[in-house]
């Protein structure tokens, strides 16, 4: 395990490493420079060269991306006189805001959503999946496939702002989609809520239902579920205990997947329903060329995917001896 | 002693499928009595394992239908609810499957598997079942058990995990055992194994075996009574002694000389039975269905079906048995 863990822990780290550097490229592909965003429209050469110099782009692009490194792992220092201290991001381009303390105080608000809507997704599919498994070829299997299938037409923003207008507005039967930290109030943070983890269910449930129930066929059609049944087990035994087993590993592979994206930020959802998560600084920071703050959220991002991947890992030895053994 | 444990009578089962009904097998009757074995044999799809799946109810019930009747102990299974088969099943009667591997599930361990009957029907708390497990596993022959109950079924060779299976069939002391071609996937040195200790269990227990092959030599050494299968229907039914050595049915001794014998001239070449069984899909045209294949048919195969009927001592369906004839003429003639 500790073996595994290693080799997982330094292959995410070359992974950031790339993904770090390609994005700086990329940046640095399609902007021009920086500095002339904030020169304003009397820029003599000397203030552009002041102000290269304290955002730190007054080097080459391979120098600056060192210093970026430099700056995470022991810290740096800026043309202005400012100290950031390991681990340093830098500073926003746009507001001089440190970009980690950015980060983290945006960070509540993208977990909040993830984890709701993840747990949502992931009852609502797989429960549906595993009924219509169940009631193959029967109407419940039909209904709850149609079902499946008009969750997974919607997009987030179309079916977010039908449901915000219809079940918000119109009705009033939930909350306004709002983001109050949950160590304030509780309440207020599930009802604001709700609205968005009901979206990133509905459009995302469908594909877990139709998935599940797939894996569920596949595995109760295997000899080892009949020779379960050969023993006089009862049907639930059958279903849940050893057909299930073998039907989640696939499941959680892309429950996985979304997870880390949901981590990562669910961009549409957090645009949509205005919460200021991850995913909306992202967009931000993207639209005002403010390349520390990307970096920032690219890095956030691919560290929950990364992370998020060694998780599915550890769960399929825990589900499969197989795995655990070899 | 006769004791009869199970009686099938004209048994039929029905599927329907995407491209219209099979009748799998049909008219099939047989009785079985404790501490005996009955061997059926058949070609791939001549009903040997629907047979024994329609015995314990494992059969699909929304696309099979079930005629005639099973008999367990004077209990009638064909038509029983859920909740009677699976109260007799596991407990009274229980299967052993061909292939071990895919049969115990990879995710729980062999003890876990074992027990999880064990549990099911004597409601046993999971520290004696556990033990009845370990019990089990030593008594098929797995060393040191206590330990080899926390493995999981990758970790067994494949002898030992058919042995596993094997535990897993016995653990309530079933009366009776169907084996479905249990030593099909292993090497030859441990199907002897196995079917040896099949044969020391049925005689410590009395265990009534349908032990269900294509492989006649399994027959020949471990089975009392043979039901040779072929489309379904049962074509020549005896002891072993009278089947084997004095086949009836032309399609019985097409099955013999593809088999290749110890004592035999080693130059003599195998005959196969030509041609392949006919599908089952949308039914089979009148007559015996082996007429297509047989050598020794003639019109009146192709209009009148055969009934079983007894034949130098043991039953058999065919318009012209090959009791009149030498047996090494018939060799002859189907070359």
């Amino acid at each position: 395990m500790l073996r595994f863990l290693t080799r997982r822990l330094l292959g995410a780290a070359l992974i950031l490493l790339v993904i770090s550097a390609a994005t700086f490229l990329l940046f640095f592909a399609v902007t021009p420079d920086p500095a002339l965003l904030s020169c304003g429209k009397q820029c003599t050469p000397e203030t552009l060269a002041a102000i290269q110099h304290n955002l730190g782009v007054d080097s080459p692009v391979p120098v600056q991306y060192w210093h970026f490194l430099v700056g995470v792992f022991a810290g740096r220092d800026f043309g202005a006189g400012q100290h950031c201290p390991a681990p340093c991001l830098g500073y926003s381009f746009v507001n001089q805001q440190p970009v980690l303390q950015t980060l983290l105080d945006r960070l509540p608000a993208t977990l909040s959503v993830a984890f709701g809507a993840g747990a949502l997704v992931l009852t609502m599919g797989v429960g549906l999946g595993l009924i219509a498994a169940l009631r193959r070829g029967k109407p419940l299997d039909k209904a709850s496939m149609g079902l499946a299938l008009i969750g997974a037409s919607f997009q987030i923003y179309f079916f977010g702002i039908i449901a915000r207008y219809v079940l918000v507005d119109q009705l009033g039967w939930l909350p306004r989609p709002d983001y109050t930290p949950l160590t304030s109030d509780p309440l207020q943070w599930a009802g604001g809520m709700i609205l968005p983890w009901v979206t990133l269910a509905v459009v995302n449930a469908a594909t877990y239902a139709r998935f599940t129930r797939s894996t569920m066929l596949e595995n109760l059609s295997e000899e080892y579920v009949r020779a379960v049944r050969a023993k006089g087990l009862s049907a639930r035994a059958v279903y849940l205990k050893h057909a299930f087993r073998g039907a989640m590993t696939p499941v959680l592979t892309m429950f996985g997947i979304d997870m880390g994206m949901f981590l990562g930020g669910a961009l549409i959802t957090e645009t949509t329903f205005n919460i200021p998560g991850i995913g909306r600084l992202a967009v931000d920071s993207v639209a005002a060329q403010d390349l520390p703050m990307m970096m920032g959220t690219v890095l956030v991002a691919s560290t929950a995917m990364v992370f998020a991947s060694i998780a599915v890992d550890a769960c399929y030895a825990l589900i499969d001896p197989r795995v655990r053994t070899s | 002693m006769t004791d009869t444990f199970l009686t099938v009578t004209d048994l039929g089962v029905r599927f329907r499928t995407e491209d219209g009904p099979v009748q799998a097998v049909d008219g099939l009757s047989f009785e079985l009595e404790r501490g005996r074995t009955l061997a059926i044999v058949g070609e791939s799809g001549s009903g040997k394992s629907v047979t024994s799946l329609a015995v314990l109810g494992l059969h699909d019930p929304a696309r099979t239908t079930l005629t005639g009747s099973i008999k367990l102990d004077g209990q009638e299974l064909v038509g029983a609810d859920e909740g009677t088969l699976r109260g007799l099943r596991g407990s009274r009667m229980a299967m052993v499957f061909q292939d071990a591997l895919t049969a115990l599930s990879p995710y729980y361990t062999v003890g876990e598997q074992i027990a999880e009957s064990f549990r099911r029907h004597t409601g046993a708390n999971r520290r004696a079942a556990k033990d009845r497990a370990v019990e089990l596993l030593g008594r098929v022959g797995i060393p040191s058990p206590a330990r080899r109950a926390e493995d999981y079924p990758h970790q067994f060779s494949g002898g030992m995990r058919q042995r596993a299976m094997i535990a897993c069939a016995l653990v309530c002391d079933p009366e009776l055992l169907i084996a479905d071609e249990p030593t099909t996937a292993l090497d030859v040195t441990v199907q002897a194994q196995i079917l040896d200790l099949l044969g020391d269990l049925q005689r410590e227990f009395g265990t009534a075996i349908i032990l269900i092959t294509h492989d006649l030599g399994v027959v020949a050494g471990n089975a009392n009574d043979a039901l040779v299968m072929y489309a379904g229907r049962c074509v020549e039914q005896g002891s072993v002694e009278q089947v084997l050595t004095e086949p009836q049915h032309p399609y019985t001794a097409g099955l013999l000389s593809s088999v290749p014998r110890l004592h035999g001239d080693v130059d003599v070449p195998l005959t196969p039975v030509r041609g392949n069984p006919p599908a089952l899909l949308g039914g089979l045209p009148p007559g015996c269905a082996f007429r297509p294949r047989c050598d020794h048919a003639q019109d009146r195969c192709s209009e009148d079906r055969p009934q079983l009927v007894g034949v130098g001592g043991r039953l058999a369906a065919c318009h012209f048995p090959l009791l009149a004839s030498d047996p090494t003429d018939q060799l002859e003639t189907s070359r």
